[in-house]
C-alpha cells in the first residue's frame, strides 16, 4: 500500500538518486549554493519585491533581453567548465581516470546541448529581444505576453538540464541523443528523459519567440521602412526567425516521438518491431542542420552592422546581401543528408546533397566579399567589435574551407565523426556565433547603459580568445587526419595523440581566461562607469537605435520615427533640418504580468514529473498551465498608459542633457 | 618626435612578442606530431589512397580562394585604417555591379568544378561498389557488438574478435551490421566509414595495397565501453593469410549461438580471439533478431532465420 502510493507520487525518484560522485555532487552544491546565496542577499536586501515587479513579470523586451543573457553568460560559464573537465581527461589520456566513461560521455552530452540550445540560442534571443523592436522603430515585440512565456519556458528548461546535477543523471547519448542508444533498451535511466524534456519545454519556448519576432519585424516597422529599407541585421533576424518557425516543429514532433517510445514502449525509432532509427536521424538533421544557420544568420547580421559603422560607410552591395541570406535561408533546408552520408545512401543522394552544401559557399562568400569591400574606402576603426570581426572572417573562412572539404562525400567518410569534424564545427559556431555575439555585446553595451565597456581589457580578452582558439581547436583538425574519432574518454597511449590533446586542453584555458578578462571587463566597465560615459550615438551609427536616448526610455520611441531612407539614422544625421516641435500622444505599453513566470515554473514541474513518471504531478501542473493560460487569456485590462504630459516631461530632460 | 618614438617602440615590440608566440606555437605543434601515425594521409589501401587525393585536390582548391581573402582582408584593413588619412573616403560607396558580379561568379565556378569533382569521386569510390580485380574477393561479415567487433569469414568457416587478418592485393567485402546501438565502422588507413546498424546490413569494399598492421575503431558513440571497440588490421601476403587460415580452422573454439550469445553481452576491452564457426547462417541471424514483430531484440537470443 505505501509503495504503492509511494510509487504515484515520486515516480521512480528514490533517494539514492541524490548521489552523486564528488565531481558532480561539487558541481551540483555550488550551484545549490549559489542560488541559496543569491536568495539570502535578496532577502537581506528587501530585493524580492523588486525582483518580481521590475524582472520576473516584465513583459518589456529590454528587460527579457537581459534576462536572456544573462541565463547565456551563466550556462556559458557551466558549458566551458563542462569543456575543461572533457579535456583534462583527453590529456590524462587514460592513464588517470579523471572520470569514468559513463561521467565522461553525460558531460559532453551535456557541453553540447548547453551550449546550442541555452547559450547560443540565449545569446540570439537576447539580442533579437534588445535590438529588434528599436531598429525597427518599434515600442514593443508584436505579443509581450507570448515573449515573457517563451523566455520563461527557455529558463525551466535551463533548470530541468542542470538538474541532474543534484537529482539523477544526465543523457550519455551525445547532444543529438540517437536511437537506438537513446533508447528504453539500452538508456533506461532517466538521462534522456532530462535531455528530452529539457529541450522539448525550451525548444517550445524557442518556436513561440521565432514566431513572435517573425510578426513583429513583418508588422510593426516604422512607417516608411519597406524591406528594402531594413537593416541587414532585421533581414538577418528575418531568415533565422523563418527557419525557426519551419525547423521548431520538426524538432518538437521528433522529440515526441522518442518520448512516446520511451513513455509507453512505442516503436517510432527502435531497431525492432518495425521502428527505424534512420527516421529520427533524418529528421534530428532535418531541423538540426537549419538550427545551424538559425544561429549565425544574426551573427551575419551584427557584423554587417558593426563593419559598416566602424568603416564610417554604407554597407557593401545590401542588395547582393539580401539575396545571400534569401539564398542561405533556403538551402539550409536542402542538406540535412550530408550529416550521415556514411549511412548508405546510394551516389546519387549523396552527391545531390554534396552539392547543395557547397552552393552555399557561394552566398557565403559573396558575403565575405563584401564585408571585406565595406572597409574599401572607409575610414575603419579598430575597437574591440572590429577585432572580433577580424577574427571571425579569419576562422570562419578556414572552418568553412573544412566545411566545403567535408561536403565531397568520399572525402566525408575519412572526416565523419571525427576530431576534424569536432574542430570544424567549433570553428563555426564559436568563431561565427560567439564572435558575432562579442562583437554586438560590445557595440550596443553603450546604448543601454549609457558607457563603455573598457577597451583595453576588451582586446586582452580578444587576443587571449584568438590565441586560445587556435590552441584548442588546430590540434583537434590534426588529431582527426591521425584517425581520432570524438567522444573518446580514453586511447591507447601508442597512438600518440596524448600531446596534441594536452595542447589542446591548454587552448581551453586560455580561452577560460579570456573569459574571464570579459567577466572582468563588464565589472570594471561598471565600476569606472562615470569615465566612461557614452552620449547617446556613441560610435557614430547608422541605424534607428541609435537614435533614441541611451540608455532607451521604458517606450522607446517617443514619437514613431517615420523612415524614408536606407541607414536612416545616419541620413538623418547628414541633413541639417531644423526641429519640429514634436506633438506627443499618450502611450500604451503592456501592464507587468506573472503568467509567463507561472507557466514556465509549471511547466518546469511539469518536465520533472514525466522524468520521473509522477503521473498526478504531470497532470496537476500541465492543468495548472492551461488554466493559467485560461485566466490571463480572459483578462482585458493588460495594457498601462503613460501620459503625453509624462512622455513629454521626460523627453525635455533627455534634451536638456 | 618622441612620442613617435615611443609609438614605434611599442609596436615593434608588439610585432617581437607575437612573432615568438607564433613561433612557439607551431614548435609545439611539430614536437607533438613528428613521427606520429597519420593514417588519413599516410594511406595503404586502394581506396584511402584516392581519399587522400581528393581531399588534397579539394584542399589546394580551397586555398585559391582563401588566400586572396585574407590578402584583402587584411590589405584593405591596413590601408583603410582610420590613422590613414591619405587613403581615399568614399562613405557612399556602396555598390558595384562589376565587382559584386566577380564574386557572384567566382565562387560559382569554384563549386562548378568542385561539383564536378563531386559527382566523378561519389560514384567513383561509392563504398557499395565492388573493386575490380582478378584477385578473387575475401568475404569478411561484420558484427558491431557491446562493445568489441566480431568478424565472420564465411568462407574459411572462421570468425574473429576484434581483429582481422587480410591478404593484401585482394578486394575485401565488407557485408556490416550491429547487435548494439549504432556504431561506424573505420580503418581509415584503408577506407573511410560506413555505419554499423542493428536489423540492416550496410557494404564496405576495400584493398590494401601494402603489408602492415592498421587501426581500426568504431566513430560512433555506441555506450559505455565505446572508446574500446579498436580493432587491428592486419595485412599481409597472400600465402600467409593462408596459412593462417588453414591453422585458424583447427581452432577448438567454436563459435555457435550459445557462444555467440555469450560474447554479445556487454563488456569491456575485449581480448583477440579466434573460432571455428559451426552456424552458416550466424549473421543472418543477428540482422533477423531485430525483424520480428515480437520484439525479439530484448531478449538475447538468436532465433532461426529463414
Amino acid at each position: 500500500m505505501w509503495a504503492g502510493i509511494q510509487e504515484l507520487v515520486f515516480g521512480r525518484l528514490t533517494p539514492a538518486d541524490f548521489v552523486h560522485d564528488p565531481i558532480m555532487a561539487g558541481a551540483g552544491i555550488g550551484m545549490v549554493g549559489a542560488l541559496v546565496l543569491a536568495m539570502i542577499a535578496l532577502t537581506y536586501f528587501k530585493k524580492w519585491k523588486w525582483l518580481w515587479k521590475t524582472w520576473i513579470t516584465s513583459l518589456d523586451p529590454k528587460k527579457i533581453g537581459v534576462m536572456y543573457l544573462i541565463v547565456s553568460v551563466i550556462m556559458l560559464l557551466r558549458g566551458l567548465a563542462d569543456a575543461l573537465l572533457l579535456r583534462t581527461q583527453q590529456a590524462a589520456g587514460g592513464s588517470v581516470e579523471v572520470l569514468n566513461a559513463d561521467h565522461f560521455q553525460q558531460i559532453f552530452s551535456a557541453h553540447g546541448t548547453i551550449m546550442i540550445f541555452f547559450v547560443a540560442m540565449g545569446i540570439i534571443f537576447g539580442i533579437f529581444n534588445l535590438i529588434i523592436p528599436q531598429q525597427i522603430g518599434a515600442r514593443d515585440v508584436a505579443f509581450p505576453f507570448l515573449n515573457s512565456v517563451s523566455f520563461w519556458l527557455f529558463a525551466a528548461g535551463m533548470i530541468l538540464i542542470n538538474a541532474p546535477l543534484v537529482v539523477g543523471e544526465f543523457s550519455a547519448a551525445g547532444w543529438l541523443a540517437y536511437p537506438p542508444l537513446s533508447g528504453l533498451q539500452y538508456s533506461p535511466g532517466v538521462g534522456v528523459d532530462y535531455w528530452i524534456w529539457s529541450l522539448q519545454i525550451a525548444g517550445i519556448g524557442s518556436l513561440l519567440s521565432g514566431i513572435n519576432f517573425f510578426v513583429t519585424i513583418i508588422k510593426m516597422r516604422a512607417p516608411g521602412m519597406t524591406l528594402m529599407k531594413m537593416p541587414i541585421f532585421i533581414w538577418s533576424a528575418l531568415g533565422s526567425t523563418s527557419l525557426i518557425m519551419f525547423a521548431f516543429p520538426i524538432l518538437t514532433a521528433t522529440l515526441g516521438m522518442l518520448a512516446l517510445d520511451r513513455l509507453m514502449g512505442m516503436h517510432f525509432f527502435t531497431s525492432d518491431m518495425g521502428g527505424s532509427p534512420m527516421l529520427y536521424i533524418n529528421l534530428i538533421w532535418a531541423w538540426g542542420h537549419p538550427e545551424v544557420y538559425i544561429l549565425v544568420l544574426p551573427a551575419f547580421g551584427i557584423f554587417s552592422e558593426v563593419v559598416a559603422t566602424f568603416s564610417g560607410k554604407k554597407l557593401f552591395g545590401y542588395k547582393s546581401m539580401v539575396i545571400a541570406l534569401a539564398a542561405i535561408t533556403f538551402l539550409s533546408f536542402t542538406v540535412w543528408l550530408h550529416h550521415f552520408f556514411t549511412m548508405g545512401a546510394g551516389a546519387d543522394v549523396n552527391t545531390l546533397f554534396g552539392i547543395m552544401t557547397m552552393v552555399i559557399a557561394i552566398p557565403t562568400g559573396v558575403k565575405v566579399f563584401n564585408w571585406i569591400f565595406t572597409m574599401y574606402r572607409g575610414r575603419v576603426r579598430f575597437t574591440t567589435p572590429m577585432l572580433w570581426f577580424m577574427g571571425f572572417i579569419v576562422t570562419f573562412t578556414l572552418g568553412g574551407l573544412a566545411g566545403v572539404a567535408m561536403s565531397v562525400p568520399a572525402a566525408d567518410f575519412q572526416f565523419h565523426n571525427s576530431l576534424f569534424l569536432v574542430a570544424h564545427f567549433h570553428t563555426m559556431i564559436v568563431g561565427g556565433v560567439l564572435f558575432g555575439a562579442f562583437a554586438g555585446f560590445t557595440y550596443w553595451f553603450p546604448k543601454f547603459t549609457g558607457f563603455y565597456l573598457n577597451e583595453k581589457l576588451g582586446k586582452i580578452a580578444f587576443w587571449l580568445w584568438i590565441v586560445g582558439f587556435l590552441l584548442a581547436f588546430v590540434p583537434l583538425y590534426i588529431l582527426g587526419f591521425m584517425g581520432a574519432t570524438r567522444r573518446l574518454d580514453h586511447y591507447d597511449p601508442s597512438l600518440g595523440w596524448q600531446g596534441l590533446f594536452i595542447v589542446a586542453g591548454v587552448g581551453v584555458m586560455i580561452i577560460a581566461a579570456g573569459v574571464g578578462f570579459q567577466l572582468l571587463q563588464i565589472v570594471v566597465s561598471i565600476i569606472q562607469r562615470k569615465k566612461n560615459r557614452a552620449g547617446e550615438d556613441p560610435w557614430g551609427g547608422r541605424t534607428l537605435e541609435w537614435s533614441t536616448a541611451t540608455p532607451p526610455a521604458e517606450y522607446v520611441y517617443a514619437v514613431i520615427p517615420t523612415v524614408t531612407e536606407r541607414d536612416d539614422f545616419w541620413e538623418s544625421k547628414k541633413k541639417k533640418h531644423h526641429k519640429v516641435a514634436p506633438v506627443y500622444e499618450d502611450i500604451w505599453l503592456p501592464k507587468n504580468s506573472g503568467a509567463g513566470a507561472i507557466i514556465g515554473l509549471l511547466a518546469m514541474i511539469f518536465g520533472a514529473a514525466t522524468i520521473w513518471h509522477m503521473v498526478p504531478l504531470a497532470i496537476i501542473s500541465f492543468v495548472g498551465i492551461i488554466i493559467t493560460l485560461i485566466i490571463r487569456l480572459t483578462t482585458d485590462d493588460t495594457e498601462v498608459k503613460i501620459s503625453a504630459a509624462e512622455v513629454a516631461k521626460h523627453e525635455l530632460k533627455r534634451s536638456a542633457v | 618626435m618622441h612620442k613617435d618614438k615611443k609609438r614605434i617602440l611599442r609596436r615593434v615590440g608588439q610585432v617581437l612578442i607575437s612573432s615568438v608566440i607564433t613561433v612557439l606555437i607551431l614548435g609545439i605543434l611539430f614536437y607533438v606530431t613528428q613521427g606520429r601515425d597519420v593514417p588519413v594521409l599516410d594511406t595503404h589501401g586502394l581506396i584511402a589512397d584516392q581519399q587522400k587525393t581528393l581531399i588534397l585536390v579539394v584542399f589546394a582548391l580551397g586555398f585559391f580562394i582563401v588566400i586572396p581573402v585574407f590578402i584583402l582582408l587584411f590589405g584593405i584593413a591596413w590601408r583603410y585604417r582610420a590613422g590613414n588619412t591619405k587613403a581615399k573616403y568614399q562613405p557612399e560607396f556602396e555598390s558595384h555591379r562589376g565587382l559584386e558580379a566577380l564574386w557572384w561568379g567566382i565562387p560559382c565556378v569554384f563549386i562548378i568544378v568542385l561539383a564536378i569533382i563531386t559527382g566523378i569521386s561519389t560514384h567513383a569510390l561509392d563504398p557499395y561498389k565492388p573493386i575490380e580485380s582478378n584477385v578473387a574477393p575475401v568475404e569478411i561479415q561484420v558484427v558491431a557488438q557491446e562493445w568489441k567487433w566480431l568478424f565472420i569469414y564465411p568462407d574459411e568457416n572462421i570468425a574473429t574478435v576484434n581483429f582481422i587478418n587480410i591478404p593484401k592485393d585482394t578486394p575485401i567485402n565488407f557485408t556490416i551490421t550491429s547487435d548494439a546501438p549504432m556504431n561506424s565502422f573505420w580503418i581509415p588507413a584503408l577506407a573511410g566509414q560506413v555505419y554499423a546498424m542493428s536489423g540492416m546490413s550496410t557494404k564496405l569494399h576495400l584493398m590494401a595495397n601494402s603489408v602492415g598492421t592498421f587501426n581500426g575503431s568504431s566513430a560512433n558513440i555506441s555506450g559505455d565501453g565505446f572508446a574500446d571497440m579498436r580493432f587491428k588490421v592486419n595485412a599481409m601476403e597472400k600465402a600467409d593469410y593462408d596459412t593462417w587460415a588453414k591453422k585458424a580452422e583447427q581452432s577448438t573454439a567454436f563459435m555457435d549461438e550459445a557462444v555467440y550469445t555469450k560474447l554479445a553481452k556487454q563488456s569491456h576491452d575485449e581480448p583477440q580471439a579466434t573460432y571455428v564457426v559451426s552456424d552458416f547462417n550466424l549473421y543472418n541471424k543477428v540482422i533477423m533478431k531485430y525483424m520480428s514483430s515480437e520484439g525479439s531484440a530484448h531478449g538475447s537470443t538468436l532465433k532461426a532465420a529463414n
